[in-house]
């Protein structure tokens, strides 16, 4: 289980970094977006896929059992709320720098890298 | 004199933090955000100082949010390094803001400007205080979105540009960030700074460890432009009006080097000679390129860009040499950096008033008609170049003599060498700027009195802390003992843990 969750982790990873290597706004915002999905499983998956009991004292069976620890998807769950708004952020920004600056080509982005 | 006892470590984030939930409730009247901004952030300039004298008297400062016990909650810490890159940041906020009410254009203020940049300064308040290292994802991250705002707002396509580039990067870095978190809490099973710093000597599996550094290291080394990941750098910092910029150029990557010092310091010491020594070599390498793509610019502002870049590097170097000098001075020359640099970008603005141009070729006459302006320049850009006796000398001087002390001979020759092309560089501006005449075709676009009339404030801006940077050069001891001792704290995490785990 363990092993199948990681390729996952490493193809989502990669194809991100695929993607945000390609010209496209329209790839780039894909790329982005995957980056944060992967990150994200990344730490819930770091954390501890277990299949204990959930950490409320009054609902575990007996005191024995282990109980799953809550804290890697609480931080999961921050991480995510602040990349979607991120995300949704750097859409906005591209639709209008598309408008403005009139390309989908990343590479025509270097009026501010030239030495003039 | 003794400070009776209050939560001085909460106050400067209270009051930025009303400041900004106050303009809001005036989205409409900017003048109203305006007088905020300006309390505000006067406040924070008292409440800093204060915070200072009080983490001075007690050594440390902690406070529980909540009053959970310390390794289970969120805990806020101030140590004397914090404490005073606390203050210089409210300086530079002070600053900043009193250069903005004139430089700033009404539409950007109309649109949310200063509850913005309230928000920002709280982000990079917060970071520097906070001791649980997810709180300090989250700080960053408040930080971050309130500069991606700042960065964007008036819509310029040179700033649109610019802040495509800083913005994916950034996300990219805190990606890292967060990956880094993951695997330390996986391993140790905190989160709280202390009890990390308490538990990482003794961990079985250092070499994980190592991985979680490796993280951490990238996604702050993006967010303090080190060598290879600082090209978002100079293509974003130019583009915002000089205000934005000058914040951001004294303050944002700054806070990427106190995460940088604070985890190289606290935590990751255990294998000192792989860590430090990738740092030093890093820092070498920042310092060099970063000058190097100073000296091709032809642009004002770009140069003073490309320069943060090469000082990052001395602040590293103070990092990576891990003596108690070596200490000492990284945390002298960033508070001296974090002054001089937002003072030249100010200076660069106020050149830009004047001539209508950013470009070196196109500048000119400013000597001759503007011998305020002129002075202010030289002040900063010497003591930027580390010509005694100005603060910048005091501070590579500590660094080359601690990097002597540690027999580190090749990064104290690489840093002489940057400071000479930084010299250079500083008086590539001074010959076409200010010692040449008005090139042909170029008029001047505002005459002294326009200037002394109608953009006062400017000046007084840059004058407050061309005044500082006076202070820190000529009284350097007073700063000097504040971060030695800040070092010493720094080099024994046991005081860390001690004050924040034992209440």
């Amino acid at each position: 289980m363990n092993f199948i969750i990681a390729l996952i982790i490493g193809m989502l990873f990669t194809s991100s970094v695929f993607l945000m290597f390609q010209k496209s706004f329209f790839k780039l915002i894909i790329g982005v977006i995957l980056f944060g999905y992967a990150t994200v499983f990344f730490i819930f998956t770091i954390g501890g896929v277990t299949k204990d009991a959930p950490p409320l004292l009054t609902n575990a069976p007996d005191h024995n059992q282990a109980l799953a620890d809550p804290l890697p998807q609480a931080l999961s769950l921050t991480a995510i709320v602040i990349s979607i708004g991120v995300q949704l952020f750097m859409i906005v920004l591209l639709k209008k720098v598309h408008e403005d600056v009139e390309t989908e080509d990343l590479d025509e982005l270097n009026s501010t890298d030239r030495i003039a | 004199m003794t400070l009776p006892e209050l939560p001085y470590l909460m106050f400067p984030l209270w009051i930025l933090l009303f400041g900004f939930i106050g303009s809001l409730f005036f989205w409409k009247y900017w003048k109203v955000q305006q007088a905020f901004a300006i309390t505000s952030s006067a406040l924070y300039l008292f409440t800093a100082g204060l915070l200072v004298i009080a983490v001075y008297q007690n050594e440390m400062l902690a406070l529980q949010i909540g009053n959970w016990p310390a390794p289970f909650g969120i805990t806020l810490v101030a140590d004397l390094f914090s404490a005073i890159l606390v203050l210089i940041s409210s300086i530079i906020s002070l600053a900043t803001v009193i250069y903005s009410i004139q430089d700033v254009s009404k539409s950007r203020k109309k649109n949310g400007f200063y509850p913005i940049l309230l928000v920002m300064i709280f982000g990079v308040c917060g970071s520097f205080l906070t001791g649980d290292i997810f709180n300090l994802y989250v700080w960053f991250e408040v930080m971050l979105i309130a500069s991606f705002v700042l960065i964007i707002l008036g819509n310029d396509k040179a700033q649109l540009e610019g802040a495509v580039k800083y913005v994916i990067l950034s996300f990219i870095s805190s990606g890292f960030l967060l990956m880094g978190i993951g695997i330390l809490y996986r391993l140790t099973g905190t989160l709280n700074m202390a009890d990390l710093a308490s538990v990482i000597p003794n961990h079985p599996n250092q070499p994980y460890i190592i991985i979680s550094a490796v993280f951490f290291f990238m996604g702050f080394g993006i967010k303090a432009a080190l060598f290879p990941l600082f090209s978002w750098l100079p293509a974003s910092y130019p583009t915002p009006p000089i205000s934005v910029a000058a914040l951001m150029a004294g303050l944002l990557t700054k806070v990427g080097v106190y995460a940088l010092i604070r985890f190289f310091t606290l935590l990751f010491t255990f294998d000192i000679a792989l860590t430090h020594g990738f740092l030093l070599i890093v820092a070498g390498l920042t310092m060099f390129f970063g000058v190097i793509g100073a000296v091709a610019q032809n642009d004002f502002r770009k140069v003073l860009s490309f320069h943060i870049v090469s000082q990052i590097g001395y602040m590293v170097m103070g990092l990576a040499l891990l003596t108690q000098w070596a200490l000492a001075g990284a945390i002298f020359y960033m508070a001296h950096h974090i002054i001089v640099k937002s003072n030249l970008f100010m200076i660069s603005g106020i050149v830009k008033d004047i001539n209508g141009h950013s470009l070196l070729s196109k500048l000119g006459g400013l000597y001759r008609q503007y011998p305020f302006v002129t002075v202010l320049f030289v002040i900063s850009a010497f003591s930027l170049a580390g010509i005694p006796p100005l603060s910048g000398f005091w501070g590579k001087f500590i660094l080359a003599r601690a990097g002597m002390e540690s027999e580190q001979y090749l990064i104290v020759f690489v840093s002489l060498l940057v400071g000479l092309l930084t010299l250079f560089s500083m008086s590539k501006i001074w010959k076409h700027a200010f010692w040449s005449d008005v090139p042909e075709g170029e008029t001047i676009q505002l005459t002294k009195s326009q200037l002394y009339k109608k953009k006062y404030l400017l000046l007084i801006a840059s004058a407050f802390l061309t005044v500082c940077t006076l202070l820190m050069s000529f009284f350097p001891d007073l700063l000097l003992t504040l971060s030695q001792k800040a070092s010493e704290q720094l080099l024994d995490p046991q005081v860390y843990i001690k004050n924040v785990l034992n209440q």
